[in-house]
This record gives structure tokens, C-alpha cells and sequence, in this order.
């Protein structure tokens, strides 16, 4: 399979790699998919609770190399934005930005449900 | 510019330069039919391929008119399967096998489930071997056929040929076997093993591909119908004008494993346990798919756990390894054979089969266990199973959301 050149460096170089400490108010903590299926993701945000604003955002996966560059490309993105700018981003946006094979399309949802998990969970803790 | 290292001997092997230079007159000068009976160009042609059905039939003590040339395994396990469901399916309509056979073996069987047989899928123990006392219960008066492969594709272990043969032969039972994995691997002698029917591949055993052959037992005397019909070459079992140059490569092959057997085995086994002990000696939990004691030295099929192993196979891409075999190396579900060992599907997606043969070096081990290991601790550093089985956290007791 031929996979784009910033699949490919998002996988030798994922960004954001790492954990954050998730009993902290202000992290939110995203685990999703399955270890019997190939694929499970676990993505954090730091949240800024003043301006809700996403500080800091980390990432770890254990899947194929699509699911790990889906994971970091999205850590990228969900960086400075507010939560709910982050909650609107689309599979279909890192698919495009991966160019995913067809094949491999179930990893950017993935890591939009990863997202929203966090985001969920943030919002969770937070609640008022 | 890392150089690729080629790790997939089961899926096909080089051709043995030896072997190809046996085969080039038979590309040129000597270009005669082989089933040519009225001149000399046929004739030399016809010396080359006979001397060929010796050299195969040499390797598993059989005798020459016992082969019959094919296009290669797949062809074998069709011809006898089908083959003989067609000429005794009147009488006897009940096949045995094995649920990790291959998949021309497992299709074979299924097509003639369409067509009235009655087909007994054996289980595997978690060595992936079968068990003796299920296969002698399966049997049953109705019982035609017993297919069981002799060294796995995919996970390399050797079943008890000699035992299943004995097995049939006194319930009168036919043994058909697919050796295509089997044969310069381990000593094959269809006398002593019982066997019926053996399928051959050319392509594993550094011939070329697109040759093959099955051996069909004379005494006491085993019949099966062809598929391919025509001028009757091959003892009217397989009809077609042979390829000579593919035959005599065949025949090359295997009379280079009479001698060799042995002597690769012996090398093969040092590299395996280097290659074994190396990553072992770096990462922990490294599981081995299959017996440890029954199996070839030329395949490892491990488990990484904690790894997913396209991602794996992603990272260390100059090692030319597979995930499975090569026909199933397309879809993301985990092995059906893995699955059959028992072997959990979350570790299932972190094998790879790694394959060692006649010109793999030392050399090739130390680099490529270097890279997996690499590789193995860069992907466990980003694998959140990896930081939860650090943590002391149960993978198993979380609930995950299938999807």
C-alpha cells in the first residue's frame, strides 16, 4: 500500500506523543477502540478554563500506521482551539489531509471519537 | 540507503542460481515437445523431464511414474481432492481436514460441500497441531478422505504425518497431505509415512513458480479423475504439453535437497535462535505462534504484543516480512489460523511471519534484529496498551467499544 508523504512522517515523527495527567481538573482524557480490533487510541487535552482554549495535547496509539499518523495530525490541529472548534472537526478533514487509502478511513473516525471523548470527558469533570 | 532483506521464504523463494542453470537449455537449444515420440528433439526434451520425475521422486522415496507434474500446489490439492471425490464420490462422500489448511485445501473441500460431501473441519491444539484421538474419532465408514498439511504455511509446525498415515491406512482411509511447506524441510518417505497423495510446490523449495507436482500412489493403487482433460499426458491424470526447463528446475530443486537437507537445517536452526534470542534479549513479552519443538527452523511467527503489526511491519520497511500469508496479506482481519491456536485476537494483530532460508544471512539476522527491536520499543513508547500494562492495569477487564 502506498501511503502519502505526510501520512508517512506524521508515522517516523508523530508530534505530541506522551501522556498527561489524568486525574487533573483540567485534562480530559479520550480512550477509544478496541485492542481486539487492531486499534485503540488514547487522546488528552489540557484545557484552559478561563478562555477554553485547548493548551497542550497528547496522544498515544496502538494501531496500524494510518491510526497513529491520524492521532498525531489531530493533536495538531485541536492545539489553540477553543473545545468547541476542536468538537466540530471532521473525519473527513484528516482523511483528506492523510489522503487515506479507503481501507483505512475507520482510523481518522477514530480519532475524531477520540476527540470528542476527551472533550466529553473534560466537560464531565468540569461540569458546573 | 538501508538495503531490503527479503524475510518472506514462505510465501516464495528465489530460484537457486544451480537450479536456473539446469534450466536454461531447456529454454534454448533443447526446445522440443517433451511428449514428441518420433524424433530426437522430443526425445532430449523427454530425458529432461523424467530425469526430473526421478529426482522428485527420490526426495520422498517414491517411485518416478508416482509424479505427476502440475502447475504447482494449488493445482495438487485441487487435483487430488477433487480428483478423488470423483472417482470414489459415489461410494464414500465424507473428507477430513484440518480447519488451518490452506485455503485451495479449505475451497476444494467447500466446493464439494456444494456438491453433497459431507467435510469434517479437524480443530487445532493451541501448539497448532491436531489431535490424534479427534481425527480417530472423526473417521466413519462413509470416510474417503484424510487432508492434512505436513509443515504450516503460515505458522511452521509439523504435524504428525507419520501417525495420521498409519491412522488411514488401517481404516482404509486415503491420505492426501500438501507438502508444499514440507518437502527439503523435513524427511518425507511416503512408504513409511502412509501416504497417498502428497502435494509439491516448486516456488517454496527455490524452483521457479508456476510448477509442481502430486504424488499419486501406485501399489496399492489410488485413482483419481482428472480436471484437465486432452491428450493424456501424465498418465491421463493432468493432460497438457509439460514445461521442460520448469520440470527439470523441479527436479534440480529437490535433488539439491537430497544432499543439503540436513546441512540447512542446521544453519537455518542457528539463525533462528539468533534471531529469537536477539529480539528476546531486548523485549519482553515476544510470543512464539505455534510449537516450539515441532516446527521448522525457517518460520517464526511471533506475537508483539502491544504492537499492531502493520504498524510494525510499517516501521522496519526494509524487511521484507509478512503478516500472515501472502494471500490473505490484503485484508485487515487477524489470521484465521491464529485464531484457530486460540491465540487472542488482540495479540493475533500483533504477528508477524518472519521467514529464514537458504540465503539468509547472519548478517541479515543481527541487522534485522536491530531494526524490529527498534522499532518494538519506539512503537510500545506510543502504544497506550503498552503504558496500561506498565501501570499494572488488566487490558482484558476494560470495556472496550467494538467497532
Amino acid at each position: 500500500m502506498a501511503y502519502s508523504k505526510k501520512l508517512i512522517d506524521h508515522y517516523e515523527n508523530p508530534k505530541n506523543v506522551g501522556s498527561l495527567n489524568k486525574e487533573s481538573k483540567d485534562v480530559g482524557t479520550g480512550l477509544v477502540g478496541a485492542p481486539a480490533c487492531g486499534d485503540v487510541m488514547k487522546l488528552q487535552i489540557k484545557v484552559n478554563e478561563q478562555s477554553g482554549v485547548i493548551e497542550d495535547a497528547k496522544f498515544k496509539t496502538f494501531g496500524c500506521g494510518s491510526a497513529i499518523a491520524s492521532s498525531s495530525l489531530i493533536t495538531e490541529w485541536v492545539k489553540g482551539k477553543k473545545i468547541e472548534e476542536a468538537n466540530s472537526i471532521k473525519n473527513t478533514e484528516i482523511a483528506n489531509h492523510l489522503a487515506l487509502p479507503p481501507v483505512k478511513i475507520h482510523c481518522s473516525i477514530l480519532a475524531e471519537d477520540a476527540i470528542k471523548a476527551a472533550i466529553d470527558d473534560y466537560k464531565n469533570k468540569n461540569k458546573k | 540507503m538501508i538495503k531490503n532483506i527479503y524475510f518472506d521464504y514462505q510465501a516464495t523463494t528465489p530460484v537457486d542460481p544451480r537450479v536456473l542453470k539446469k534450466m536454461m537449455p531447456f529454454f534454448g537449444e533443447i526446445y522440443g515437445n517433451p511428449h514428441s515420440r518420433n524424433h530426437s528433439y522430443g526425445w532430449e526434451a523427454e530425458a529432461g523431464v523424467e530425469l526430473a520425475r526421478e529426482q522428485v521422486a527420490s526426495l520422498i522415496n517414491a517411485n518416478p511414474k508416482e509424479i505427476i507434474f502440475t502447475s504447482g500446489a494449488t493445482e495438487s490439492n485441487n487435483l487430488a481432492i477433487k480428483g478423488l471425490a470423483d472417482f470414489y464420490g459415489d461410494k464414500k462422500k465424507h473428507i477430513i481436514t484440518c480447519v488451518t489448511e490452506h485455503k485451495c485445501v479449505l475451497e476444494s473441500c467447500r466446493h464439494l460441500s456444494e456438491k453433497g460431501f459431507k467435510i469434517t473441519y479437524l480443530p487445532v491444539n493451541s501448539d497448532g497441531l491436531i489431535d490424534l484421538e479427534i481425527l480417530k474419532k472423526s473417521i466413519t465408514k462413509e470416510t474417503m478422505l484424510v487432508s492434512i498439511m505436513g509443515v504450516h504455511n503460515e505458522i511452521g509446525v509439523i504435524q504428525p504425518l507419520k501417525d495420521i498415515g498409519k491412522l488411514c491406512r488401517d481404516n482404509g482411509v486415503f491420505f492426501h497431505t500438501d507438502c508444499a511447506q514440507a518437502i527439503g524441510k523435513i524427511p518425507l518417505d511416503v512408504d513409511k509415512m502412509n501416504i497417498d497423495l502428497m502435494s509439491i510446490s516448486g516456488h517454496k523449495i527455490y524452483a521457479p513458480k508456476g510448477i509442481g507436482a502430486l504424488y499419486v500412489r501406485r501399489k496399492p493403487r489410488v485413482r483419481i479423475s482428472a480436471m484437465i482433460n486432452g491428450g493424456g499426458q501424465e498418465r491421463g491424470m493432468r493432460s497438457g504439453t509439460l514445461s521442460p526447463a520448469l520440470c527439470v528446475g523441479l527436479g534440480e530443486a529437490c535433488k539439491i535437497y537430497s544432499k543439503e537437507m540436513d546441512l540447512e537445517d542446521k544453519k537455518l536452526t542457528k539463525l533462528k535462535n539468533l534471531m529469537l534470542s536477539g529480539i528476546r534479549k531486548e523485549c519482553d513479552d515476544i510470543y512464539l505462534n505455534g510449537s516450539e519443538t515441532k516446527r521448522v527452523p525457517g518460520n517464526l511467527n511471533l506475537s508483539f504484543a502491544y504492537v499492531e503489526g502493520e504498524s510494525l511491519m510499517m516501521g522496519i520497511k526494509n524487511l521484507a516480512v509478512s503478516s500472515g500469508s501472502a494471500c490473505t496479506s490484503a485484508s485487515l482481519e487477524p489470521s484465521y489460523v491464529l485464531k484457530a491456536l486460540g491465540v487472542e485476537e488482540e495479540l493475533a494483530h500483533t504477528s508477524l511471519r518472519i521467514g529464514l532460508g537458504r540465503f539468509t544471512t547472519e548478517n541479515d539476522v543481527k541487522n534485522a534484529v536491530k531494526q524490529i527491536v527498534n522499532e518494538v520499543q519506539r512503537l510500545r513508547a506510543l502504544s497506550p496498551l503498552w503504558e496500561m500494562a506498565q501501570e499494572g492495569i488488566d487490558i482484558s477487564k476494560i470495556k472496550w467499544a467494538a467497532h
